[in-house]
Parts: C-alpha cells; sequence; structure tokens
C-alpha cells in the first residue's frame, strides 16, 4: 500500500466517544494506522475501523478529548499497526501502545511486526506436552501448567491473583535455567501498584532484565487498552519463535480490556450481545489467547497466563465466561478460602487445568501423578459434601467415613493447599503431601487410583 | 457473464462492492489485489454485500472484486480422508508449505492431490446405462476407506460410450464418457457440489442401529442411532470437546468428519497427533485412515467458520453416498451461530433473542436435517448413513439461551453436561436426569440380536436406582443420611456404585478409554445383581454397615480399568464374589445374633 503512505486529511465529519469520523477519504484501507495532529500539535495514533463512501471510522487509542472538528489532521500511514522487535528489547518497560516508557531511546528494530498476528495454523502446532514445575502445591499437584499452555487466573477484587501470577513467573523461571526464557508482562488498566508489585517481584528475582514489560495503567487512556496485550503477544511470539525463548506472558486485567472493547462497540451503535458486550467478544478474545502454544521444529514457546477479575465474583458473567471457552483451563480463586486467610485461595473444584492429562504421568513427572490429582479432586469433592450435611446434621449426624472426610477436607487445604508465597516446593514434596492428604481415608475410598499405586504410596491403615 | 466491481466499503469481514448487477445470491468471488475468497450474501440494486473468508486488513475502497459463476463448493474424490482442510476446503499443510506457521492471506491451493494417481477399478462397462449416484468404479483411498466414484448427482445419467480400464489414473482424468440423445458428457474421478445444497438420496429409512461409541453412559443409557441427530450442551469445563474426541475415536463408523469450528487451535493439533497412532478397535488400523478434519479455529477468519459446517455436511454426505456409515462432530455450533450472529449484524438486520438473527433457528434446522439414513442415488443397491453430532456452548452454561433451546427442537439424543458433576470431577459430565434419548426403542432390538436380551431391562433397573437416589438425596439434603432407613441407604449405595463404576469413565486411561457393549452389560448386570443380593440379605438381617464393607465392591468399582477387554471373564469372578461375600456378611450376622442368644 505505499501509495497511500502518508496522505493527509482535515476534513474531521464528526467526534463521538473514542471515534473520529473522516470525509472526504480517497484512499484508505481496513486497519490501517492513522496519525492524528491536534490543533495545537499534539500527536495521537488511531485506526480504520471501517472506510467507504468517502468516509473513514478512525478509532483514536488516546481517547479524542481536546479534539476538534476544524484544525485537526488525520494522516493515513498507509501500514497497520507494527511494533518494533530485537532482542533489545528484554529489560525494557514500554507504554500500552509499545513505546518506551522507562526514559530510553527507542530500542533498534530487528524488523517491524503487525501487532494483530495472524492465526497460528493447527497443522504446524506442536501440541504441549513439557511439564512446568511453578513449586505451587495445588497448581504442580492438581491444575499443572505445560509449556505453550493458555491457563487464566480468574479472580475477585481484593484477591491476591497478582501474588500468585508473580510467584508462578519467579518459581516457573527459575526450573530449567539452563534454557531460554523470558517473562512478557502487559498491564491492562492495572493500578499503579499493582504493576509496580509485579516490577519489583521480578526485579527482585533477577529475572528482570529478561522481561519485557507493557503498562496501560488504570489513569491511561482506555482504547489503548485494545493494543496493550496485542503488542504484549507480538513480542512474546517474537522471542517465542525467532529468538527461541520460552516465553511467560501474564496479561492482567483483561476485564479491562473488554470493557475498551465495549465502550467502542458502543460508540460504533452495534447490536450487542450479552450485558452489552459485542458480539464478537468471543472471537476477539480468542484473537488473543490464542497466540500461545509451540510451532513444530521451533525451540521456543508461549505460555500465556492471563488475569482477570471477575465482576462481583460471577464466573458466568461473559468475560469470564468467555474466556474459559478458549483457554486450556482455568485457576478460580474463591472468596471463601480468601477469607479464611488460605493462599493461594484457589478453589480446585471450579479450576481445571486441560493439559495437565498430557503434560504428567511416567517419564514426565510420576506415573501416580494424574491418579493422584483425580482421587484428591474426588476427596475434597465430597469433603465439601460432607461439610453442607455437617451443617444441617451436626457432626453427630455423620458416619465412619464421613467424618474421615472432614478431616480431609481440612488437611487438603492447610497441608496441601496452603503454602507462603515464596514456598517453593518440589513435586515430590507436592505428591508426598497429597499422599498424606488421601492416607486419611480407608484403602477402599481409593477408587480412582491402580493398586499398585496405592500399594507404593499409601500410608494408612 | 461474470461480475466485475469494485469495493465501495469496507469493515471486518463485511465487504461492500458495486457494479455487481449480474452478480448471483451466494456466488463466490475473489475480493481486492490480493484475491481473497468472498461470498455474495445481499445484492442491493448493483452494490453486492460480501462476506470475506480470510482477514480484509488493509484491504481498501477501488480494489477490484471478480465473480467466478460458481457457489462456494466442495471438491469431492478421492484424496479428502485424512487430510486437515479450513472452512472452505483449504488443506492447512498446504497452506502451512506456502506461507508457513501463521496462516497467511490469498494462498491458492487445491483440495486434493489432482497429480496422485489412484488405482481404479471399473464396476460397469461399455452400454451400461448409469444413472445419477451410480458407481463406475473404485478406488483404494485409504487401507480403510473404499472410494467409489460416483456420477454427479446432477448428472443425467445415460449409456456408457466409454469406461476406462483397470489401471492408475489422476483424478483429473476423464474416466468415462456418457452418451444420452447424442450429448457425450465426460467423466472424471471428482466432481463439485455446492456445499448450502443438501445431497440428494433415494429413500430415508428409519434409523435402528445404534451408534456404538464405546461410552458406557451413551451407548447404554443415552444410545444414539446411526443416521440420527444429538447435541450435547455444556458450560466450559464439562468435557465437551473431549466426548467428542472420544466419539470420533471410537464410534464404529467408516468415516469420520471433525469440524472444529471457532475452537482451539490445539484441539484440532491433537487430533492431528494422536489420531495416526490411535488404532480402530475393529479394522486394527490408524484411525487418521478414515477421518477428515475441518479446522476453522476461533482466531481464524469468522466468515469461514459459518462456511466450515456445510464444508463438513458436504463431505460426509458424500461418503454416506457411497453405502457409508459417517459420523460428523461439530464443535461448536454456538461459535457458528455467533459467525452469524457477527454477519448478521454487519448487514444491519433486526435481531431476534440476544442479537442472534430471526433465522438462527431454520438455519440449525436445515443443519440437523442433513443427517439420516439412505439409500442413495443409482446403482447398485446401497444404504449410507450421516450421523450429526453437535456441541453447543451455552452462555453462563445456561441452557435457556437461544441455540441451545433452537437446537433442542431439532435433535433427537441430548446428553446435558452438568457443571455441577464436571467441578466434582464426575466425567463425562453428562446429568443422567436431564439427558433423554429418542432412540431407546428403535435401537433395543440390535443389542437383542447382537449383545444379549437383557440390555434393555438392565438399563431400566439401573436407571430406576439413579432415579430413586435422586429423589432421596432430596431428604439427605434436608435430615441427613440417618435419617433414611436401610433399604434406602442401599439404594444410595448402589447409586454411587454405578455413578463411579459405569457412568464415570475415563477418557485418557488406555483400558477405560473405550468398553465394549458387552463389558458395558456384565457391569451393569453385576451392579443390578449386587442391588438385589444385597437387598436380599439385609431384609435377612445382614448388617448394611457390613454390606458395605465387602472387599469385592472396591475391585466392582475399578474393573471399568482395571480389567481389560480381553480379560472379560475376571467380570464373572466377580459375580461370584458377590454371591460368596454376601454369604459370608449373612453368616456373621447370623452368628452375632446367635452370640446374642447364647449370652
Amino acid at each position: 500500500m505505499p501509495e497511500t503512505a502518508g496522505i493527509e486529511y482535515t476534513k474531521v465529519a464528526e467526534i463521538k466517544g473514542p471515534l473520529m469520523i473522516i470525509d472526504g477519504i480517497t484512499k484508505a484501507s481496513f486497519d490501517e494506522l492513522v496519525e492524528i495532529e491536534t490543533a495545537d500539535g499534539e500527536r495521537r495514533l488511531g485506526k480504520v475501523l471501517e472506510v467507504g463512501f468517502g468516509k473513514a471510522v478512525v478509532q483514536v487509542f488516546e481517547g479524542t478529548t481536546g479534539l476538534t472538528i476544524t484544525g485537526t489532521k488525520a494522516k493515513f500511514l498507509g501500514k497497520t499497526m507494527e511494533m518494533p522487535v530485537s532482542q533489545e528489547l528484554l529489560g525494557r518497560v514500554f507504554d500500552g501502545l509499545g513505546r518506551p516508557n522507562d526514559g530510553l531511546p527507542d530500542p533498534i528494530a530487528d524488523k517491524f511486526l503487525d501487532v494483530n498476528g495472524e492465526p497460528m495454523n493447527p497443522e504446524r502446532r506442536e501440541y504441549p506436552t513439557s511439564f512446568i514445575q511453578t513449586g505451587v502445591s495445588v497448581i504442580d499437584g492438581m491444575l499443572t501448567l505445560v509449556r505453550g499452555q493458555k491457563l487464566p487466573i480468574f479472580s475477585g477484587s481484593g484477591m491476591p491473583h497478582n501474588i500468585l501470577a508473580a510467584q508462578i513467573a519467579r518459581q516457573a523461571s527459575v526450573v530449567g535455567t539452563k534454557e531460554d526464557f523470558a517473562v512478557v508482562f502487559g498491564a491492562i488498566g492495572v493500578q499503579y501498584s499493582e504493576a509496580q508489585y509485579f516490577k519489583r517481584s521480578l526485579e527482585e528475582s533477577g529475572a528482570l532484565r529478561r522481561s519485557v514489560l507493557f503498562l496501560n495503567l488504570a489513569d491511561d487512556p482506555a482504547i489503548e487498552r485494545i493494543i496493550t496485550p496485542r503488542v504484549a503477544l507480538t513480542v512474546a511470539e517474537y522471542l517465542a519463535f525467532d529468538l527461541g525463548m520460552h516465553v511467560l506472558a501474564i496479561l492482567t486485567d483483561m476485564t479491562n480490556y473488554a470493557e475498551a472493547l465495549r465502550e467502542i462497540s458502543a460508540a460504533r451503535e452495534e447490536v450487542p450481545g450479552r450485558k452489552g458486550y459485542p458480539g464478537y467478544l468471543y472471537t476477539d478474545l480468542a484473537n488473543n489467547y490464542e497466540r500461545a502454544g509451540r510451532i513444530k521444529g521451533k525451540n521456543g514457546s508461549v505460555t500465556q497466563v492471563p488475569i482477570l477479575s471477575m465482576p462481583a465474583d460471577d464466573i458466568t458473567h461473559p468475560i469470564p465466561d468467555l474466556t474459559g471457552y478458549i483457554t486450556e483451563g482455568q485457576i478460580v480463586l474463591g472468596r471463601d478460602l480468601f477469607r479464611m486467610g488460605v493462599y493461594p485461595p484457589v478453589n480446585v473444584l471450579m479450576s481445571l487445568s486441560r493439559l495437565m492429562k498430557d503434560g504428567v504421568g511416567e517419564g514426565k513427572t510420576r506415573s501416580d501423578h494424574m491418579e493422584v490429582g483425580n482421587q484428591m479432586y474426588d476427596a475434597y469433592s465430597r469433603a465439601q459434601e460432607v461439610r453442607a450435611l455437617a451443617e444441617i446434621v451436626g457432626k453427630a449426624g455423620l458416619t465412619g467415613v464421613d467424618l474421615k472426610y472432614l478431616e480431609v477436607g481440612d488437611m487438603f487445604e492447610q497441608h496441601f493447599l496452603k503454602q507462603a508465597p515464596d514456598e517453593n516446593r518440589t513435586l515430590d514434596e507436592t505428591l508426598g503431601r497429597a499422599w498424606e492428604v488421601l492416607s486419611t481415608l480407608p484403602e477402599g475410598e481409593l477408587t480412582k487410583i491402580r493398586d499398585k499405586h496405592v500399594k507404593q504410596y499409601y500410608k494408612g491403615k | 457473464m461474470v461480475a466485475k466491481g469494485r469495493i465501495v466499503w469496507v469493515s471486518g469481514p463485511a465487504v461492500k462492492a458495486d457494479g455487481m448487477s449480474t452478480a448471483k445470491m451466494y456466488e463466490t468471488v475473489e475480493v481486492g489485489d490480493s484475491k481473497l475468497i468472498g461470498e455474495v450474501i445481499r445484492l442491493t440494486g448493483d452494490v453486492a454485500f460480501i462476506q470475506v473468508y480470510e482477514s480484509t486488513s488493509g484491504l481498501k475502497p477501488g480494489e477490484p472484486v471478480v465473480g467466478t459463476g460458481q457457489p462456494l463448493s466442495v471438491l469431492l474424490g478421492p484424496g479428502i480422508i485424512g487430510k486437515i482442510y479450513d472452512g472452505i476446503q483449504r488443506p492447512l499443510d498446504e497452506i502451512a508449505s506456502k506461507s508457513g506457521a501463521f496462516i497467511g492471506r490469498g494462498v491458492i491451493t487445491t483440495p486434493v492431490d489432482m497429480k496422485k494417481k489412484y488405482k481404479f477399478k471399473p464396476t460397469v462397462k461399455k452400454g451400461d446405462q448409469v444413472g445419477p449416484g451410480s458407481i463406475l468404479g473404485i478406488v483404494e483411498e485409504t487401507p480403510l476407506v473404499t472410494h467409489s466414484i460416483i456420477v454427479p448427482p446432477n448428472h443425467p445419467g445415460g449409456k456408457l460410450a466409454d469406461i476406462a480400464g483397470e489401471g492408475d489414473y489422476d483424478i483429473e482424468h476423464i474416466i468415462a464418457t456418457t452418451e444420452k440423445g447424442g450429448d457425450k458428457l465426460p467423466l472424471k474421478m471428482y466432481h463439485k457440489w455446492p456445499v448450502r445444497k443438501p445431497r440428494p438420496y433415494a429413500e430415508r429409512y428409519d434409523p435402528t442401529v445404534p451408534l456404538v461409541t464405546g461410552q458406557r453412559v451413551i451407548d447404554t443409557y443415552f444410545p444414539i442411532a446411526k443416521g440420527g441427530t444429538g447435541a450435547i450442551p455444556g458450560g466450559f469445563g464439562t468435557g465437551k470437546t473431549v466426548t467428542l474426541h472420544q466419539i470420533a475415536k471410537w464410534a464404529d463408523s467408516k468415516v469420520v468428519v471433525y469440524i472444529g469450528c471457532g475452537e482451539r487451535g490445539n484441539e484440532m493439533t491433537v487430533v492431528l497427533v494422536e489420531f495416526p497412532h490411535l488404532i480402530d478397535p475393529r479394522s486394527n488400523r490408524p484411525l487418521m485412515e478414515r477421518t477428515v478434519l475441518v479446522a476453522n479455529t476461533s482466531n481464524m477468519p469468522v466468515a469461514a467458520r459459518e462456511a466450515s459446517i456445510y464444508t463438513g455436511v458436504t463431505i460426509a454426505e458424500y461418503y454416506r453416498d457411497m453405502g457409508y456409515d459417517v459420523v460428523l462432530v461439530a464443535d461448536s455450533t454456538s461459535r457458528w451461530a455467533e459467525a452469524l450472529r457477527e454477519m448478521s449484524g454487519r448487514l444491519e438486520e433486526m435481531p431476534a433473542e440476544e442479537g442472534y438473527p430471526s433465522y438462527l433457528a431454520s438455519r440449525l434446522a436445515e443443519f440437523y436435517e442433513r443427517a439420516g439414513r439412505v439409500r442413495a442415488l443409482g446403482s447398485p443397491d446401497r444404504a449410507g448413513s450421516v450421523t450429526l453430532v453437535g456441541a453447543v456452548s451455552p452462555s453462563g452454561a445456561d441452557f435457556t439461551e437461544p441455540v441451545t433451546t433452537h437446537t433442542i427442537r431439532f435433535i433427537k439424543t441430548f446428553w446435558a453436561l452438568d457443571t455441577r458433576l464436571a467441578y466434582s470431577r464426575h466425567y463425562p459430565s453428562i446429568n443422567w436426569m436431564q439427558s433423554y434419548s429418542g432412540y431407546l426403542e428403535d435401537v433395543s432390538k440390535w443389542w437383542k440380536e447382537n449383545v444379549t436380551g437383557e440390555w434393555y431391562d438392565l438399563r431400566a433397573e439401573s436407571y430406576q436406582l439413579l432415579q430413586r437416589e435422586d429423589k432421596l438425596k432430596e431428604i439427605v439434603r434436608l435430615l441427613g443420611p440417618e435419617a433414611l432407613p436401610d433399604e434406602e441407604k442401599l439404594v444410595l449405595e448402589v447409586a454411587r456404585m454405578i455413578k463411579i463404576g459405569i457412568l464415570q469413565q475415563n477418557s485418557f486411561d488406555k483400558v477405560d478409554t473405550y468398553c465394549s457393549p458387552q463389558k458395558q452389560v456384565k457391569l451393569v448386570r453385576l451392579m443390578v445383581k449386587f442391588y438385589k443380593e444385597a437387598q436380599k440379605a439385609l431384609k435377612a438381617g445382614t448388617p448394611l454397615a457390613d454390606i458395605r464393607a465387602m472387599p469385592m465392591i472396591p475391585s466392582l468399582l475399578k474393573a471399568k480399568f482395571e480389567i481389560p477387554e480381553e480379560q472379560l471373564n475376571k467380570l464373572d469372578d466377580l459375580d461370584k464374589q458377590i454371591d460368596s461375600q454376601l454369604r459370608k456378611a449373612a453368616g456373621s450376622a447370623v452368628m452375632t445374633e446367635e452370640a446374642k442368644v447364647v449370652a
């Protein structure tokens, strides 16, 4: 499209919400990047959402505050939005649109990549099967993270999702230090203190120089949030598939992203789907989440841990709901456990890792791993049932085995689930603790475990 | 004359072009300088509204649009089996070899290898009369699938003026020529068929043969018939995809068409990785030799997602026409409905519920009506079937949302996945109280003739226990289990055993992943016998605690994965253990009674 490069238009027809409608367009393409110059010389960026019949609808990332109908210039740059990438990005901090934010000059670009990326061909994907040890018992034992997986954390306001994500980032990178790893962190509309916590945590563990940070903070322009995960994932893909690194991409908070999307959709007067979110929210989220995985014949991987806060802790809200349909499982934080002071407050029954089965077992972790995980789910779920029953009939109304399950419930939470934010457990320790929990039960209750494993590990009477 | 117009407007996958007065509805067009593939979905004056099957990023007004004169079609001929296609039948391996690991745009490919030679064996001879749908000959497509070369259903038929002898030909080779009223028509090993038009057949049959899937809760409790329809709705994490994978793996059909419609990329990859190594238990050949994949993942262009369903079902009908049983699984029809919604929104149509277009129900009906067991057109006489199974992804796991409620109207087997069961890791999380099958009576004859006449009654007896448990659980929830008499506690106990030992099935366990009808019946019979015998023992005074403590119970619950198909006689040992251990329990009870008397 070089022939359209740098065409400037000055006929602004309408400004509404985050959108600017420009008239008299002779040459512009869909998705094209636009540089806007306000009457007082300030520069902003935008992109074309719709073009035709002499008009272009442009979404302005920095917001339309202060823009005027007369005196505003829009330069159509003849390209889509691109991110300059190179190894020099490591250790740097950028804003939500991918511009340096740390006072240092622009990094020298090795190449420029379209931030929208392209869909990975399923035929060329390598199926993820390598276990990532996070040192967090509940994740390693029951919700195993696999290299190339996309496993979100569903949280609620005030809960320690950032502490957990930071712990994963620190501890997962310690194992396999021989391999090249990197952390890409995208802050999407989060508070300054949260972003700072993450940065400090990476700094203290020495991982900051292997990290790239993109910060769109709560007081930064909302529409910029549409781009933040895209630039972050573009860099993640580059580090993984061009430089061969194992990348952990953490995006927080995707709820803010979806809200920015809704704002644009509303301004365009589109027919809404559920709760005012656009009908294409699923597709749009998928375009971000699917940018994780491995590719045949390449060393690197992108593992994605997006974080989102469930409005009013409601898992059926469209954002967690659609996310759960796209990602390969979910780690759900529970308000009750959080109130009880259990860290990490993971509600395991609502959580799931779809790729666990492929990352564990003989030759990968331990042959009893999957069965122990399943039995732990079963036991804790029974424990919850018994707890509910005990509330009605009292402990005295319970029979022998049920009382054992009550014990299992407490032990599960205190001995297995609970650990310190800086406690890094080995897999053997995690599975050992799981067997200690299960050994509270009579042997006959272990219906999900093969007899040979029961013989080998069961410690009960 | 083909239409030649210019783009006047672009917004996402929707494009308007003017100068298109000669374009036809649903005609395929080439859009822009990079010749993206699109389809005309509305005509207003000389402006055509086009949905584009590839990313429109960078497309601009003024670029050309050229019609092809053809509706969106698939190529039907040898070479389809084992392939993975995108939503419009472009092979993903070809795309990868041209544009690398990421899917580029405007890649031109052919659906099958046009140069590959197949050994053709004619089954008709010169001078024979052939009609639409008649078989001309066969080629070996894969060791599992013999591919019949069919006269296209829209061909007028006629006398064979010429037919190729046995030999190796590529599919472009003219293998036969028909003559009718002086017109000579050449026939090749392939033909094209428009995806939105169901392929015709001679006659429809009632579905009476079950599709055996090796999944206990499906085959025994909620069976589906060959040629039938089923839907599997469930919230995320309830195991829709795993269940569909299980059906694709183990169903006793000749051909499987798997459509990944707006779902995860890795879910298609895992099929590509696993299926070449998984061995079909009936033919001992790799499953990939009977499988076709249509993959339009969630991040691929949304318009092609809409097309992928039709591409898949047309391929399924084609193999049906050869006289084969075909299973098509579509994961997920909700994403297809969302694609409809997105295009409808761009067309600015008046929305019905939740923004879905008002024609959602009729589109779903049209799709599920393409299932069926039929007598194919032409000679020789042959019956084939297409079984359709669609996943539904209701938002918020709410079954009252439009896609679920409309789907239920057009299907006969309903497997309701339950979030609460999934949370307690009861997989497959098919809720036995909400699910139903409309084929129960139809398939019972097959079970009687091929497995055992007991199936229908055993199923009913065990199902009744589950129903009783469901009612009793209400009481337990209010009053605790101790409020129940022992007889009812026994019902709870056996229902628990049925849930663990039969309904739950581990897809990832080597043994448990497939359970033959014979093993299914044996397991159910053991449970029913256990209940009846224990009930007697209880009446005779054996304490419930002693029945619960019988050492054979854990073995019975683990039999599904500890006893492989080759050792089913071990299940007979368990049968004997029920008798002996109950007798022992009763004996010790009598002894305590005696002890009391003595005291």
